[in-house]
Parts: C-alpha cells; sequence; structure tokens
C-alpha cells in the first residue's frame, strides 16, 4: 500500500472510531466518504465482474460499439447464421430492464415479473437443498447411539455429548411445540428447552464478541504497524 | 468500606461512562501488541479434525480454495488463508482458487506472497497454483461447477484460457478435487458449499468462517463439514496445529486480554444491580 494509501486508511479509521468518544464532523466525514466510495465500488465491480462479461461480452454488444474484437452471440446469429446459447443471455437482459423500470411509477408493475422469476427458482432450488441438507441430514445426525461401547470408563465423554444432544433436541422442540399448553411435563420440558436456547445464544453472543475485537485488533494493528511503524 | 460509601461505589458502578469501558478495551487490545506476550492455545476438536483430514490428503493432492469474503473480515479470515497456503506448499498441493465473492481472489493474491515468504518457497503459477477469480451468481456457480469447472471458469483472474494451465489438465468438476477449502464471511459461503456441493456431489469440505458465522455452521460438523475455524481462535488453533505459527496466534493474546476485560465488567455490572436493587427494594419497604 503506498504512503498515501496508509495515511487516508488511518485518518479513516481514527475518524470512524472517534464516535466512540461522540457523534463529531470528523466522523461524519469519514462515515460519508465510506458510504460513497462503497456505492461507487460496488457499482464497478457489477459492471465489470457482471454486466460487461456476462451480458455486454456474451451477446457481443461490445464488439457493436468496437471494444473488443471477439464475436458475441448476436454476430454468431446474424453474420455466421448460427445458434449461440449466449442468446439466452437476450432473456436475462430483459429481465433486468424490467427490474429497472421500477424506477419509473407508471411501469413500476413490470419489475414484478423478473422478481417473480428470481423468487421462483430460488424457491425451487432451494426447496430440495434444504430439505436433504437441513432436514434430512440433521435428523440423521442427531439419530446417534445412546451408549457407546468402547469408551474409558463405563460413562464416556461420547455418552455424555449424546445425551446432552437428545435432551436438547428433545426439550428444544418441545419449546415450540405449541399444540399443548406448557404445563406439567411439557411445561417442564419447555423450560429445560430454553436453557439450550439461551445457551446458544450465549455462545451465538460470545462469538460476536470475539469477531468485534478480532476487527478492532486488525484496525490497530494497522495503525500502530502500517501507520506509525511501531511494531516489528 | 463504610455502608454509604459501599452502596456509593456500586452506584456509580451502575452509571459508568461507556467510554471508560472502550478505554479499558482499548488498553487491553494495545499493550500485547508491544509485549510481544505469548499466550498456550488449547486446540479444539473441529480445528483438529480439519487438519487431520488436511494431513490424510496425499502430496500433491488438487485442492479447490474458495474465498468467500472481503477486506472487512480481513483480520478473521487473512491469516487461515495464508496459513493454508503454507501448508499446501509444505504438502506440495496443487492449488485452485476461485471467488464467490468479487474480492475473495484479491485476497488471494495478497495472502500468496505472504504464504510464500514464510514457506520459503513460491508457487508456480499454472502448475501448482491457478487463480480462477470472481464469477457472479453465488450458489449457482457452485452448482455450474459441479457439472463442468471449465464452463464456469473459462478464463482465470487475469484473463488467460484455463486450458493453457497444467494444473486444470484433467479436471472436469468435482469429481477431480480431493479438497475443498472454504473461508466464508456471510452469503454466499460455508452453507452454500454445504447445500450444494458437500451433499449433491459428494465432496470433502472444511471451512474457516468468521466468528459471527461460525455458530450457524457448527450444525453441519461430522458428516457434512470436516472441520471448522471458528474466527480467530480457529485461525490461531490452525496455524500451531499446521505448525505455522502466524498472525492469528500474535493477535490471540490481546484477544483474550480483552474478553478477561470484558467478562470483568460482566460481573461487575451484575453485582451492581443486585446491590442496588436489593437497596432500593429495601428501602421501598
Amino acid at each position: 500500500m503506498s504512503t498515501l494509501g496508509i495515511w487516508v486508511g488511518a485518518l479513516l479509521t481514527l475518524g470512524i472510531l472517534s464516535f466512540l468518544y461522540k457523534d463529531n464532523p470528523f466522523y461524519k466525514l469519514s462515515e460519508s466518504i465510506f458510504l460513497g466510495i462503497s456505492a461507487g465500488y460496488w457499482f464497478v465491480s457489477l459492471y465489470y465482474q457482471s454486466l460487461l462479461p456476462k451480458l455486454f461480452d456474451n451477446l457481443g454488444i461490445t464488439k457493436m460499439m468496437g471494444a473488443s474484437e471477439t464475436d458475441g452471440a448476436l454476430q454468431s446469429l446474424f453474420i455466421h447464421g448460427r445458434w449461440d446459447p449466449n442468446l439466452w443471455y437476450l432473456i436475462a437482459g430483459a429481465l433486468g430492464i424490467m427490474m429497472l423500470l421500477r424506477l419509473i411509477p407508471k411501469a413500476g408493475w413490470i419489475s414484478r415479473w423478473p422478481l417473480a422469476f428470481v423468487v421462483g427458482t430460488t424457491a425451487g432450488l432451494y426447496f430440495t437443498r434444504y430439505l436433504a441438507s437441513n432436514a434430512f441430514s440433521q435428523i440423521n445426525a442427531t439419530l446417534k447411539g445412546f451408549v457407546v461401547f468402547g469408551q474409558p470408563g463405563f460413562f464416556g465423554w461420547a455418552n455424555l455429548n449424546n445425551l446432552i444432544l437428545l435432551i436438547g433436541v428433545v426439550s428444544g422442540l418441545t419449546y415450540f411445540y405449541f399444540s399443548k399448553e406448557h404445563k406439567g411435563i411439557v411445561g417442564g420440558a419447555a423450560k429445560v428447552g430454553i436453557y439450550f436456547l439461551m445457551v446458544t445464544f450465549g455462545a451465538s453472543f460470545g462469538y460476536t464478541v470475539m469477531s468485534r475485537m478480532s476487527l478492532l485488533i486488525g484496525r490497530l494493528d494497522f495503525i500502530y504497524g502500517a501507520w506509525l511503524g511501531l511494531l516489528r | 468500606m463504610a455502608g454509604p460509601n459501599r452502596a456509593d461505589f456500586w452506584n456509580s458502578m451502575m452509571k459508568i461512562d461507556r467510554r471508560i469501558i472502550f478505554l479499558f478495551i482499548f488498553v487491553a487490545i494495545s499493550v500485547p501488541m508491544f509485549l510481544q506476550i505469548q499466550l498456550k492455545i488449547p486446540t479444539s476438536p473441529e480445528v483438529e479434525s480439519l487438519v487431520a483430514t488436511l494431513d490424510k490428503l496425499p502430496d500433491g493432492a488438487r485442492v479447490l480454495v474458495s474465498l468467500d469474503y472481503d477486506p472487512g473480515s480481513e483480520p478473521e479470515l487473512q491469516p487461515m488463508a495464508e496459513t493454508f497456503f503454507g501448508y499446501a506448499l509444505k504438502r506440495k498441493f496443487k492449488v485452485i482458487v476461485i471467488g464467490l465473492w468479487p474480492q475473495g481472489p484479491i485476497q488471494a493474491e495478497r495472502a500468496k506472497p505472504i504464504a510464500e515468504t514464510q514457506a520459503g518457497r513460491q508457487f508456480e503459477y499454472g502448475i501448482d497454483y491457478v487463480n480462477l477469480g470472481y464469477q457472479a451468481g453465488n450458489e449457482l456457480v457452485i452448482q455450474r461447477m459441479g457439472s463442468s469447472i471449465p464452463q464456469t471458469f473459462p478464463v482465470d483472474y487475469f484473463g488467460k484460457p484455463i486450458t493453457e494451465f497444467p494444473i486444470m489438465q484433467g479436471v472436469t468438476n468435482f469429481s477431480n478435487i480431493d479438497y475443498v477449502f472454504n473461508l466464508s464471511a456471510g452469503y454466499p459461503g460455508t452453507v452454500e458449499w454445504v447445500l450444494f456441493a458437500v451433499d449433491r456431489f459428494n465432496i470433502v469440505l472444511g471451512a474457516g468462517n468468521t466468528a459471527v458465522q461460525a455458530p450457524q455452521v457448527y450444525p453441519y460438523l461430522g458428516k457434512q463439514l470436516k472441520g471448522i475455524l471458528g474466527g480467530m481462535k480457529g485461525g490461531a488453533e490452525f496455524e500451531i496445529l499446521t505448525g505455522l505459527p502466524g498472525r492469528a496466534v500474535k493477535y490471540m493474546t490481546g484477544q483474550t486480554f480483552a474478553h478477561t476485560i470484558i467478562v470483568l465488567f460482566i460481573i461487575i455490572a451484575n453485582i451492581a444491580y443486585f446491590t442496588t436493587r436489593k437497596k432500593e427494594q429495601g428501602g421501598l419497604s
């Protein structure tokens, strides 16, 4: 990274971190720069990594504009009289334009069609995958032998793990079973289920804290190391 | 400490300025960076499982690395990428890099020279390393790779046809890949690799995740996922088990100190809460 880049990165980092003290103009400036650059970066990235190679290059629009010498699907069809599978991108392009019609209030309803296409394909794609991976495979992984032989001692760690798994699954499912009032045995099991859920949320929160600390460590390492040169 | 003074202390603890806590965290993370303190890092079964799976691969195995993250997750995932490349150099693996996130392949190019310096050996581009770049399409890219990798990635990151590279000779689809390593910060990432590659094409998958995402992928551990590196801690364990200590190990001391401070403040806050509540209830009665 160039010296200028390091200075800009360090000052913007300090600008964002200054919010921890209180809101201030330096923070607002850094935030606005971040938002603006992010939007610009994503626009350019999507254009060069998706629109240009997938749509314009494949269809031959870049050749028509004189920006490329490689034939696309349109040249194949109209000049060489050959069918090119990339012509399917015409439909994708049309759906993309239909999506953009959302910006015109009177024609906004047209954007529902490509949206319906996206929702339909995604639902179809995920239905079987979720069923296989998140339902069947998970159930299969939960069905474990209650007693595992060959463990050190009669009651090894694997047995304890399997017991916790069994109690956690049954009590967790009971908590989400709403067809019977949570009283008596069902209520007790549901309460145990709540404890399991709370442990899960706690673990998840702990991981989130670790993640945020990691980001701070990364930034401080950049400031002390790359910017100030204090670290070896 | 006298009775009223003690009550004042706990009352002031209840109203502690959050900036004081920030200051403590800042000091807890900063000081270890200068003192070079090294704490013992115990390893966990999920990381041991990942390394054991890697160890079982033959030297020169063909591995696919999917870097599905951006610079925002660099402190957690970049050390894992560097260590994996270092390990691949040690074992002479053939590494094929892809990215389901646009910045993924760039992160690979940044991790590679660091791994090469550490390993004292270089990848020969096209022979034992190739970067196929990014493809738009999220999980559909994975699905399509199951049918044909050359059709999904006709050119590499630098625009050269992949048929030119010896490393890609004989690579048709996932059946020609010995192991897939995924570094993931969200969608698309490990969940999609499990759904669309593991359970459909029976690939062997190991993953490194940001700590935020790790609890989401833990249920897949076992048959669907052969090991997880969860956050910076997972990265540090990976470095220790592969014998390539790097940035994650270095960062873990600050991480531990920061966590200790947070736990201490949670304990103090709870004591303060119950002490002041008891006093308020006593006052009311």
